[in-house]
C-alpha cells in the first residue's frame, strides 16, 4: 500500500508516468498544463531520463517520434491549440506503428479560446484528430486518482498495441488538487522492442516509417491497423455504470462532467427520480456495450452531458441506434454544468412524471 | 585481382530512384563511406527527410527513422537523447531544412544537440516538379517563379551555414560541392568531420552540399555542374563556417 500525497492534478499525471517508467518528455509551455512539463524539468533527471522543452509543439512530437522509435517509453502534453500543433506528428506516429503517451488538458476554443475547462477536444481525439485512417485510445479520468491510474495504463496499452494513447482530461483535473496514492507499479522488464532504431548489432536494418507509394501496400496497411483498432474495441473498453438496476433515465458524461452529472443523479434520486448514468472511461473504444445492456433492460432515455456543444452526445445516438431518446445538454466556453440544471434537464424529460 | 573500389557497407544493393546526373548518388556514397570508415555501421540511425531523398531509407543500411517534413531534427534529437551512445544524422534537402523545417534546424543547433545534419542544397524543389525554394536564387525559373525569382515578390535566398553559423551550439558547420574530384575529396573531408564531431561529443555538425538538379533546372547534367559553379558557388560561397572542435580549417 502506498501513501496518500495531495497534488495537483497535472503534476500527479507526470509523477505517474515517471513510475511508468517514461524517461523522455518533450513539451512546450501552454496553460492550463504548465505544471506537467516544469515537474518533469526536474523529476525526470532525477531518474535518468531526458526532459526537453522545445521551441514549438511541432517539434515536441516529433522529438516523442524519435524517442518511441529508439525504444524509450516517451510522453507529450499540452492543451488544445497545442495538440492541434501535435496532429501531423500524432498522425505520423500512429502511421509508423509507435508507442506514447499523449496528455491534452482540454480548455475551450476554437481558436485561441479560453484557459478555462472544455471538453471541446472529443471529435478531434476520438475520430482521428490528424490526416488518414487512425484512431487513438482515448482515456478519460474524471478524477486525479483516476488520472494516475489511466496515466499508467496508457504506457502498458501503448506498448501492447504499438499505437498512441491519450489521456483527455481538461483544465479542471489539471489544475485541482486531491489525494492520490500511486498504486501502478512499472513492470520490472519493460516489453521488448526488437522494431525500435537502436543501431544494428547483428541484424539487418530497421526502419521506422509511415510511406507506402504502392496502393496495394499501403491498402494492407490501412486494413491491418483496422484490425488493430478493432481489437481495441474488443478488449479494451472502459466504463462505469451507476443505479442502471432501476433507472428510468440514464445521463451520459465524462470527466469533470461526469463528476458534476452524478452529483446531480443523486440528488435526483433523492428527490425520486428514476436515474442511472453511464460513464465512459475509454472514449475510444467507446462503451457501446453498456448502451446494449442498458436498452435491452428497457431504458428508453438518455441525457448526454458536456462541457461541449455535442460532441460525444453523436457517439450516443450511434450507440443506441434509434432504440431510444438521446438529448443533449452542454455548457461552453469555459462554464461548468451546474447540478440543478441538469436534474432541471432530467425534469423535462421525464415529462415530470413524479415528484 | 585487387578490388580498388567498391559500395561501401552503408549503402544497400538497390538501384537508386534519382534522376540521371543527379548528385544526391555521390553524397549518399560520402556519407556511407565516412560510416564505414568510422566504424559506426552497427550504431548509427539515420533520419530521413520528406523530399527527393524520402526513401532514403532505402540505400542506407543502417537503421532509418523516416521523418515528417522538416522535422528530422526534432525526430533526431528525440533519438539522439535516448541513446546517446548512438550515431544520429539527419539527411535533408533545402526545402526541408530551410524552408518548412528552419525551427527544427535552428533549434537544434542552438541546443547544440550531439548530431550530424547532411543538408543537400540544390535551389529547388526536385520531388514535386520544381517550385521555388528557399535558396532559389534571385532570377531563377522555377514553376512557381515562371519569370525568375524576383524579390519584390518573392524576396531573398536564405544561406543555411552562414545563420546556423551565429549560434553558440554549433560546433562545426562547412559549406562544400560535389561538382568534380576535387570538390568531391573536400565534400568527404567536411562530411567525415561532421560525424567525427559527433563522435568525439563535440556538438552539433552541419555539412552543406551544393547539389544539381538537372531535371528540374532543364539543363544537361554537364550544364547543370556548370550552373552550380558559375551562379550557386557566388551566392553560396564554399567554406568552414564554424569550427569549434580545436582542429583548426575555420575559415
Amino acid at each position: 500500500m502506498g501513501e496518500l500525497v495531495l497534488m495537483k492534478g497535472n503534476e500527479a499525471v507526470a509523477e505517474s508516468a515517471i513510475r511508468a517508467g517514461c524517461r523522455f518528455f518533450a513539451g512546450y509551455p501552454i496553460t492550463p498544463q504548465n505544471e506537467i512539463p516544469e515537474y518533469m524539468s526536474r523529476r525526470m533527471f532525477e531518474v535518468g531520463g531526458q526532459f526537453i522543452q522545445a521551441e514549438s509543439e511541432v517539434s515536441a512530437i516529433n522529438m516523442i517520434y524519435g524517442a518511441s522509435g529508439a525504444g524509450a517509453r516517451c510522453m507529450t502534453s499540452s492543451s488544445s491549440p497545442g495538440i492541434s500543433l501535435k496532429q501531423e506528428g500524432i498522425s505520423y506516429i500512429a502511421g509508423a506503428e509507435l508507442p506514447c503517451v499523449i496528455v491534452n488538458m482540454v480548455r475551450g476554443g476554437p481558436g485561441l479560446g479560453g484557459i478555462q475547462p472544455a471538453q471541446s477536444d472529443y471529435f478531434q481525439a476520438t475520430k482521428g484528430g490528424g490526416h488518414g485512417d487512425y484512431r487513438l485510445l482515448v482515456l478519460a479520468p474524471a478524477s486525479i486518482q483516476e488520472a494516475v491510474d489511466l496515466t499508467a495504463l496508457a504506457f502498458d496499452l501503448a506498448d501492447k498495441y504499438r499505437n498512441p494513447v491519450m489521456i483527455l482530461a481538461d483544465a479542471t483535473l489539471g489544475q485541482a488538487m486531491e489525494p492520490v496514492e500511486f498504486r501502478h507499479q512499472a513492470p520490472d522488464k519493460l516489453p521488448a522492442k526488437p522494431w525500435a532504431t537502436t543501431g544494428m548489432k547483428g541484424r539487418s536494418p530497421n526502419i521506422i516509417n509511415s510511406l507506402y507509394l504502392i496502393p496495394e501496400e499501403l491498402e494492407k496497411h490501412n486494413l491491418r491497423l483496422r484490425d488493430k483498432y478493432e481489437a481495441m474495441k474488443r478488449d479494451e473498453v472502459r466504463y462505469e455504470t451507476s443505479h442502471l438496476q432501476d433507472a428510468e433515465v440514464v445521463v451520459v458524461a465524462y470527466g469533470t462532467s461526469a463528476r458534476i452529472a452524478r452529483t446531480a443523479m443523486e440528488k435526483a434520486r433523492a428527490e425520486g427520480l428514476k436515474v442511472g448514468m453511464i460513464r465512459p472511461i475509454s472514449l475510444f473504444p467507446f462503451p457501446t456495450e453498456a448502451f446494449d445492456k442498458a436498452v435491452k433492460a428497457g431504458i428508453r432515455e438518455f441525457l448526454t452531458i458536456e462541457m461541449s456543444t455535442g460532441q460525444m452526445v453523436e457517439d450516443v445516438r450511434l450507440a443506441t441506434n434509434g432504440q431510444a431518446e438521446v438529448r443533449f445538454y452542454g455548457r461552453v466556453g469555459g462554464v461548468l454544468p451546474v447540478r440543478d440544471e441538469i436534474i432541471a434537464q432530467l425534469r423535462k424529460f421525464t415529462g415530470g412524471r413524479c415528484c | 585481382m585487387q578490388v580498388i573500389a567498391k559500395r561501401p557497407m552503408a549503402l544497400t544493393d538497390v538501384p537508386t530512384h534519382y534522376c540521371p546526373g543527379c548528385t544526391h548518388g555521390i553524397i549518399h556514397r560520402l556519407v556511407a563511406e565516412a560510416i564505414d570508415e568510422l566504424g559506426l555501421n552497427e550504431k548509427t540511425i539515420g533520419v530521413a527527410p520528406v523530399g527527393c531523398a524520402v526513401l532514403a531509407y532505402k540505400y542506407f543500411n543502417v537503421d532509418m527513422h523516416e521523418a515528417s517534413h522538416g522535422r528530422a531534427p526534432a525526430v533526431a534529437t528525440g533519438i539522439k537523447r535516448v541513446l546517446p551512445e548512438n550515431i544520429v544524422f539527419t539527411y535533408q534537402g533545402d526545402g526541408d531544412l530551410a524552408s518548412i523545417g528552419t525551427a527544427e534546424i535552428v533549434h537544434a543547433a542552438a541546443r547544440g544537440e550531439n548530431i550530424t545534419v547532411i543538408f543537400v542544397n540544390n535551389a529547388i524543389y526536385g520531388m514535386t516538379g520544381g517550385q521555388m525554394a528557399p535558396t532559389t536564387l534571385i532570377g531563377q525559373r522555377t514553376t512557381t517563379s515562371p519569370d525568375g525569382r524576383m524579390v519584390e515578390r518573392a524576396g531573398y535566398p536564405v544561406r543555411v551555414s552562414e545563420m546556423l553559423s551565429t549560434l553558440d551550439g554549433a560546433a562545426y558547420i562547412a559549406r562544400v560541392a560535389v561538382t568534380d574530384p576535387a570538390n568531391v575529396n573536400k565534400a568527404k573531408k567536411a562530411v567525415l568531420k561532421a560525424f567525427r564531431t559527433q563522435v568525439e561529443r563535440k556538438g552539433f555538425a552541419l555539412v552543406e552540399l551544393l547539389s544539381t538538379c538537372p531535371t528540374n533546372w532543364g539543363l544537361s547534367p554537364r550544364e547543370a555542374i556548370d550552373w552550380l559553379k558559375e551562379s550557386m558557388m557566388a551566392y553560396y560561397p564554399l567554406g568552414v563556417f564554424k569550427d569549434t572542435t580545436g582542429e583548426g580549417e575555420t575559415k
